[in-house]
């Protein structure tokens, strides 16, 4: 009988390191997350809109702002999606190449979800953390700000916000930032309450850590998981509200467009039979959405087995 | 519970009166007045009308005079653009069509949401469960600004069934597609709440006993698990409320439906600041009015909450 040494070699060597490594609750989520065919689809399609988003200028024929004379005014029957001319998602009504118009919507409001997210990551995560270590009065009064703020109609105050002083992206950004981190500090804090009395907080505490490194350096890093996946949850709730101000013409203005007020300009002109305006930004759209909501979801199955 | 009434209203009413101060140093704060037109008005008629709407008194007083005004007398003022038109006879016109569709999509969307959750976590598993699931993921992408196109585009561009837009009290048609329009993904968030909810609930040790002993499961489900089930979605019930509100603004341009949404785009784009104050109060009053009675709500149902 004859042992392959080498297969024996290599399954020793296998028991040793797993041994000595274990398997973390990290790797753990990992194995589940991959698992997971729903999320894998959501993230196929997200690298996917991602690469269309950063590379798909690069095959577009015309310029998003040049209008096509020889489809102008006849654009039902010229202005079809064609290889042949360059349009390959066809023109919208002016005669400006939809394929170009499609690349920088998704450029806007993948960024306007990626910024806002980030913006209530940060805040919300600080915020949270720090009213949840602190606790006490301190507590009460910043939850109580969270509880009122969270009580006025946001949608409102957004556009209150924009139309007072003028649509610009940055006034955008700050508008969808200010509400955005509102659930995020409350997650956190509730995170934080049942970190805090852990017992490595205690030893850093006994150790003279301060209170800011503490929240920094034990506190945060802890919360990473729920942070995680409530950011991939908040990104298409971040593009909805974008799209809701763009949809009403209070959002971008011309000539940068997002997938909201290019949904609302097909919707405008479906009537004259152009259905591809209204087609194309709606499927990048809704697939997106898809695409965040199956990986926040899997991300979150993934982590909190308890679920499973 | 009276005293937990009193002090959540201890809560409610100063964030109102901070949220009527807050909009009115926002639009005090604003670059250009409501009389910043194209054409500059002569310097005397400019100081008249600002006498006129009090605008040279201080800061202070003039929140305190809007204020007394909104909080005493629910007098929000003139427009500021149409000057024969007072901000309640705009809010007076367009309420009724808002509260109607948006009452009728809020009741669809937790009828049907609640009815495909609970169907979904009884045959948990099986091709039901399935399909609800199915349809509400599907749903969920699929916000108000989205079906609005849609809709228009199936029922009267291609089967011409329903009126494209407009709104009458008396024809339930021109109901129809608002109604859809808005209710969609909030019954698909609904449906997930209450699935996932009503599987736990399934899963306890009190579902287990009844069953024990022999109750039939019609009766277990509807007297032991439904009402545990519904708590979150009650909690849920605040935010589908506001939502509608707001959802009211696409569907009135959209369906030109000429509700309160409408009043508030008109008045954004023509830098309406009355207007929009006075939608935007009214609408914060809403909202904090029926979180208050969702709190309670859920107090009463959850005996576990200490009031």
């Amino acid at each position: 009988m004859v042992i392959d040494q080498q297969k024996m070699q290599s399954l020793s060597d296998r028991l040793v390191t797993d041994e000595v490594r274990g398997r973390s609750p990290w790797a753990d989520a990992r194995r589940r997350f991959w698992r997971n065919r729903a999320a894998m689809l959501g993230l196929t399609i997200l690298v996917l809109v991602v690469l269309f988003a950063l590379l798909g200028g690069q095959f577009a024929q015309w310029s998003g702002e040049e209008l096509d004379f020889s489809v102008m005014g006849q654009v039902a029957q010229m202005g079809q999606p064609s290889i042949a001319n360059g349009h390959y998602f066809g023109t919208d009504n002016l005669g400006r190449d939809l394929y170009a118009r499609v690349v920088q919507g998704t450029q806007i409001s993948l960024m306007v979800g990626i910024v806002g997210a980030g913006i209530a990551v940060i805040v919300g995560t600080l915020y949270g953390a720090t009213a949840g270590y602190v606790g006490g009065r301190t507590d009460q009064i910043m939850m109580r700000a969270v509880d009122i703020l969270m009580s006025i109609p946001y949608m409102f105050v957004l556009i209150l916000l924009l139309v007072m002083f003028g649509r610009s992206m940055s006034m955008l950004f700050l508008g969808i930032g200010l509400i955005s981190w509102l659930d995020m500090s409350r997650i956190v804090r509730g995170q934080t309450l049942s970190l805090k009395n852990r017992e490595f907080i205690e030893a850093a505490r006994a150790t003279g850590v301060s209170s800011f490194r503490i929240i920094i350096r034990h506190i945060v890093p802890n919360l990473l998981g729920v942070v995680a996946v409530y950011a991939t949850l908040l990104v298409p709730l971040m593009i909805l509200t974008e799209s809701f101000i763009s949809f009403l013409g209070l959002g971008v203005q011309e000539p940068l467009t997002s997938w909201g007020a290019l949904i609302s300009e097909g919707a405008g002109t479906m009537n004259y039979g152009t259905l591809w305006q209204l087609a194309f930004p709606l499927f990048f759209f809704v697939i997106t959405l898809f695409g965040f909501f199956f990986v926040g979801d899997g991300l979150r199955d993934a982590l909190d087995p308890k679920e499973r | 519970m009276f005293a937990f009434v009193l002090r959540r209203l201890a809560v409610a009413i100063p964030t109102l009166l901070l949220l009527i101060v807050f909009s009115f140093v926002l639009m005090h704060l604003a670059p250009g007045g409501p009389f910043t037109g194209e054409r500059a008005l002569p310097p005397q008629v400019l100081a008249n009308l600002e006498a006129q709407y009090g605008l040279n008194d201080p800061l202070w007083l003039q929140i305190w005079n809007y204020l007394v005004s909104v909080v005493v007398h629910f007098d929000f003022g003139p427009s500021f653009v149409y000057p024969d038109r007072t901000v309640n006879q705009l809010i007076a016109n367009g309420f009724p069509v808002t509260l109607t569709y948006g009452g009728l999509s809020f009741l669809a969307a937790v009828i049907f949401g609640v009815s495909l959750g609970v169907v979904a976590a009884i045959w948990h598993n099986s091709w039901v469960d399935y399909l609800a699931v199915g349809i509400s993921i599907g749903a969920q992408v699929l916000p108000n600004f989205v079906m609005a196109p849609l809709l228009v585009l199936v029922f009267t561009l291609w089967y011409r069934l329903l009126p494209g837009g407009g709104w009458s009290f008396s024809d339930p048609s021109f109901w129809v597609m608002p109604v859809i329009a808005l209710a969609t993904s909030y019954m698909a968030s609904i449906a997930r709440i209450t699935r996932s909810s009503m599987l736990e609930v399934l899963g306890s040790n009190h579902i287990r006993t009844a069953r024990a002993k022999g109750m039939p499961e019609h009766r277990v489900i509807i007297r032991h698990a439904l009402k545990p089930a519904m708590l979150p979605v009650i909690s849920y019930l605040g935010p589908v409320f506001v939502s509608m509100i707001t959802g009211s603004v696409v569907i009135d341009i959209y369906f030109s439906t000429g509700g309160i949404g409408k009043a508030f785009v008109d008045s954004a784009l023509n830098r309406d600041y009355a207007v929009m104050m006075g939608v935007t109060i009214l609408v914060g009053a809403l909202t904090i009015l029926f979180n208050l009675l969702v709190d309670v709500l859920y107090a009463w149902i959850d005996p576990k909450i200490r009031y």
